[in-house]
C-alpha cells in the first residue's frame, strides 16, 4: 500500500449493480493487466472493463484468452512478469481455474480475482451459491465475500494492499453473490478516483522476471527435502495476512469513514442467539433480527467477511457468551456432516473451549430463495433446542421440500 | 409514502420490464430514496414469463430476497394473466396495473380473485402514439409511479428527461416521444 | 536484498528459503553437476572426428561444446551419458564406454 498519507474521500452517492460497482473500482485501481473470459453472472466484468478501455477511461491491457484455464495462466505469467494483474469468473469457470489457482497462491503473485458465486453442476443452474469459492478454500487465496454492491466495491479496493503486503504476497478472491447483489441496482457510495488510486497505489515488486540484470526463475520445482518447508512459508504468509487485512481495513475506514474487520457483528453483543452468515443473506438475517429483537428476542448475526484466512479464534470469542449458533452454508460438502462453515466453525469452538449448542444449516443453493420468514424459523428451533431441549438436527436444510 | 413500497414487475423476455425495474429504481435514486431493483434470473429466452422487482424505502435496504407481498404489482404484458398467477401475495390496499386496452372490470375475472385496485393503461396505443412503435415499458414505468406514488409527476418528469437526454444522447429524436409516453400514461392512470 | 541462493541448500530452514521457491540468478543448472547420473560415459576420438558437427545439436544436455566452428571434448559435469552423439556420429569418433570416467 502507498505509504502516502490517506486522503479522507468525498462521498460521491450513486446506484449501481454489484457488477457496476465491481468494475468502476477496477477502473480507479487501474490494474496494468486483465485477461478473462466470460461465463454467466460475471460476465458483465469483463465486459464493462473492455467498455472503459475502450473509452479511454483507463489504461489497463485487457487479453481476451480462450477458457479460464488461460484467464488465470496468463495472469499467473503476467503477475510474474511484474504487472498488476486481475481476472474474474464464476461457477465453473473457477472450477476450470483449479490447478492455476494453486500455482498463483504457491507462486506467491498477488493476483487480485473477482469472483461472482454461482453453484456448480450439477444440475446445471445459473444462480448463486458459494460452491464454487468454497471448492477453491484449500488453494491458498485470501477470499473475502461481500453482503452488498457496497461491500464488493470497498473489498476490491482493499484487495491490492493486502495481495501485495510484502508480509503476505498471496492471491486474493473477492466474492459477491451471483445475481443477487451483482445484478441488483442499490445505493452506494463511491470514493474519489484520486483517493482510490493513491490507496491503492503502485505495484512495486522486489522481483519480478521483466527485469533486464536481475534474473529470476519463478515456479521452480522443489524435490521433497524443499517441498514441505516452501509450504509452511506459504501457511505463514497465510497467518501473516489476518493482521494485514486489519491493517488495511483501517486505512480504509480513514478514507472512506466505513469500517470492516474479519467479521461484523451485528446486535450480538447481548444476543442469546447468533446467526452465523455470509454473503447477501446476512442483509436478510439483520432485518430478521431487527424484527425479533422488536419482538424482544436477543438474536443478532454474525457474518463473515473473510473466510480466508480463517478467523476461528474471534469467531469462537464473539460467540463464547451466547447460547446457541445457527452456522449458515451455502454450500454441501457432501462429507456426510456439515457445509464447510460448519465444519470450520465447530472445530474452531472445540479449540477455544465455547461448548454452546450450534447447528449448522444449509440453505440458498442453486439461487433458492432465502427470506426474512426463514431466518426466523431457524432462530425459533435455536431458542426451543437451548430453552426447552427440543432435540434439533444437525446439517439441516432450511425451504427444502422433504 | 409508507416506509418501503414494494412493487414485482411481470413481464415476458425482451419487452423491457426488466429496464423498467432498473429506471424505477434510477429515478427513485434521484429524489434521495433508497432503492433496489432486480430481475429474478434465469436463462435467458425471448418471450418467456420474467420478474423483476423494485423496493423503494426512506432507509437503507439490507433484504436480498424476492418481493412476495407486493404493494404494487406491474403487468407488461396482458397474456400473462392466464400463465402467471400475478396477484399473489399481492396487498388488498395496495394495487394492479396491467397494460391492456379493456377496462379493470374485463380484467378483475382474470385476477383470480384479486379485491383490490385494480388500474388498466393501454401502454401499446401510447406507445405507438408517441413512439411510432409497442414500447411498452416507458409507458408502464409511468403508470407504476403514477399509482404507487413513489415521487409526485413533476419530479418524475424533470427526472425522466434528464435520464432520456442521458440514455439517448445519440438519437435525440426520440426523446420527446418517449416523454409523451410518458406523461400520456401519466396522465391515464392518474386519479 | 535479493537473496543469495548459493547459500541455500537441503539443510536450510523455513526462513532462509525464497518466496514460492523462486530463485534469483540465471544459468543456475550449469552449477549442478549432472554428470555424476553417467553410467555410460562417451569418449572423444578426435582423429577421427570430421568436424560435420551432427552430434551438437542432438545432445538433449548441451554437453558438446562449439567454439570457433569446431566441437570440442565433452562436458562432462553435464553430460547423462545417454549416447545419442554416438549413434549420429558417421565415423565413428564417438565411442561409448562403460563406466563415469571417460
Amino acid at each position: 500500500m502507498s505509504n502516502l498519507e490517506i486522503i479522507r474521500s468525498r462521498e460521491i452517492k450513486e446506484r449501481m449493480s454489484g457488477n457496476e460497482a465491481v468494475s468502476y473500482a477496477i477502473r480507479q485501481v487501474e490494474p496494468d493487466v486483465m485477461p478473462a473470459f466470460p461465463i454467466t453472472p460475471s460476465t458483465e466484468i469483463p465486459q464493462m472493463v473492455s467498455a472503459y478501455i475502450a473509452n479511454g477511461q483507463m489504461d489497463t491491457d485487457f487479453i481476451p484468452v480462450e477458457s479460464e484455464h488461460s484467464a488465470m495462466s496468463a495472469a499467473i505469467g503476467s503477475e510474474a512478469a511484474g504487472a498488476r494483474t486481475m481476472t474474474a469468473t464464476s461457477s465453473a469457470g473457477l472450477a476450470l481455474m483449479w490447478e492455476e489457482l494453486l500455482l498463483a497462491a504457491s507462486n506467491r503473485l498477488p493476483i487480485v480475482l473477482t469472483l461472482v458465486n454461482r453453484t456448480l453442476s450439477g444440475p446445471i443452474n445459473i444462480n448463486c451459491d458459494h460452491s464454487d469459492g468454497m471448492g477453491a478454500r484449500d488453494t491458498g487465496w485470501i477470499q473475502i465475500y461481500a453482503e452488498d454492491n457496497q461491500e464488493v466495491y470497498d473489498n476490491y479496493i482493499q484487495a491490492y494492499p493486502i495481495a501485495e503486503d510484502p508480509c503476505v504476497r498471496l492471491p486474493v478472491m473477492i466474492c459477491q453473490d451471483g445475481f443477487i447483489t451483482s445484478h441488483a441496482v442499490q445505493n452506494i457510495c463511491l470514493l474519489e478516483d484520486e483517493s482510490v488510486k493513491k490507496f491503492a497505489g503502485t505495484y512495486e515488486p522486489e522481483e519480478f522476471m521483466l527485469n533486464p540484470g536481475k534474473p529470476v526463475s519463478v515456479g521452480p520445482y522443489s524435490i521433497s527435502n524443499y517441498e514441505m518447508e516452501a509450504k509452511k512459508n506459504q501457511e505463514t504468509a497465510m497467518e501473516n495476512a489476518r493482521g494485514v487485512i486489519l491493517k488495511v481495513a483501517e486505512k480504509f475506514e480513514q478514507m472512506s469513514g466505513r469500517k470492516y474487520g474479519f467479521f461484523e457483528e451485528y446486535r450480538t453483543e447481548d444476543a442469546d442467539y447468533i446467526m452465523l452468515i455470509m454473503g447477501s443473506a446476512a442483509g436478510t438475517a439483520k432485518e430478521a433480527v431487527d424484527e425479533l429483537r422488536e419482538e424482544g428476542w436477543k438474536a443478532g448475526v454474525l457474518k463473515i467477511r473473510v473466510f480466508r484466512p480463517f478467523p476461528e479464534k474471534e469467531i469462537a470469542d464473539a460467540l463464547r457468551n451466547c447460547r446457541a449458533v445457527a452456522i449458515m452454508d451455502r454450500c454441501e460438502s457432501y462429507n456426510g456432516n456439515s457445509g464447510p462453515l460448519g465444519s470450520e466453525v465447530t472445530a474452531g469452538l472445540y479449540r477455544n473451549r465455547v461448548f454452546i449448542e450450534a447447528v449448522n444449516y444449509i440453505y440458498g443453493l442453486g439461487g433458492r430463495d432465502f427470506t426474512t420468514d426463514h431466518v426466523k424459523e431457524v432462530f425459533a428451533e435455536l431458542r426451543a433446542a437451548a430453552e426447552e431441549g427440543v432435540p434439533v438436527q444437525q446439517h439441516k436444510y432450511v425451504n427444502l421440500r422433504g | 409514502m409508507k416506509n418501503t413500497v414494494e412493487i414485482r414487475w411481470h413481464g415476458r423476455g425482451g419487452q423491457g420490464a426488466k429496464t423498467a425495474a432498473l429506471l424505477l429504481a434510477d429515478v427513485c435514486f434521484k429524489t434521495g430514496a433508497y432503492v433496489q431493483g432486480f430481475p429474478e434470473y434465469g436463462p435467458e429466452r425471448m418471450g418467456a414469463p420474467i420478474t423483476a422487482f423494485n423496493r423503494i424505502s426512506r432507509t437503507p435496504i439490507r433484504v436480498h430476497s424476492n418481493i412476495y407481498d407486493p404493494d404494487y404489482v406491474v403487468v407488461v404484458d396482458e397474456t400473462l394473466l392466464h400463465a402467471v398467477h400475478v396477484t399473489d401475495g399481492l396487498k388488498e390496499n395496495g394495487a394492479i396495473i396491467v397494460n391492456t386496452p379493456k377496462t379493470p372490470d374485463e380484467i378483475r375475472p382474470l385476477l383470480r380473485g384479486y379485491r383490490g385496485r385494480v388500474v388498466t393503461v393501454d401502454a401499446r396505443s401510447i406507445s405507438e402514439q408517441a413512439l411510432g412503435k409497442n414500447f411498452p415499458n416507458t409507458p408502464m414505468l409511468a403508470a407504476a409511479v403514477a399509482v404507487s406514488r413513489v415521487m409526485d409527476r413533476d419530479s418524475f418528469v424533470a427526472n425522466m428527461r434528464e435520464s432520456f437526454q442521458h440514455k439517448f444522447a445519440k438519437k435525440p429524436e426520440v426523446i420527446d416521444g418517449n416523454m409523451r409516453a410518458l406523461e400520456d400514461a401519466f396522465a391515464a392512470v392518474d386519479e | 536484498m535479493r537473496t543469495d541462493i548459493s547459500k541455500i541448500n537441503e539443510q536450510t530452514p523455513c526462513g532462509g528459503l525464497t518466496e514460492g521457491m523462486q530463485i534469483f540468478a540465471g544459468g543456475t543448472s550449469r552449477q549442478f553437476n549432472t554428470g555424476e547420473w553417467r553410467t555410460n560415459t562417451p569418449v572423444y576420438i578426435e582423429e577421427k572426428c570430421k568436424q560435420c558437427l551432427l552430434c551438437c545439436p542432438v545432445c538433449p544436455d548441451g554437453a558438446i561444446p562449439f567454439q570457433d566452428g569446431k566441437r570440442l571434448d565433452f562436458d562432462y559435469m553435464h553430460c547423462k551419458g545417454c549416447g545419442i552423439c554416438a549413434k549420429v556420429c558417421p565415423f565413428e569418433a564417438i565411442v561409448m564406454k562403460e563406466g563415469i570416467e571417460p
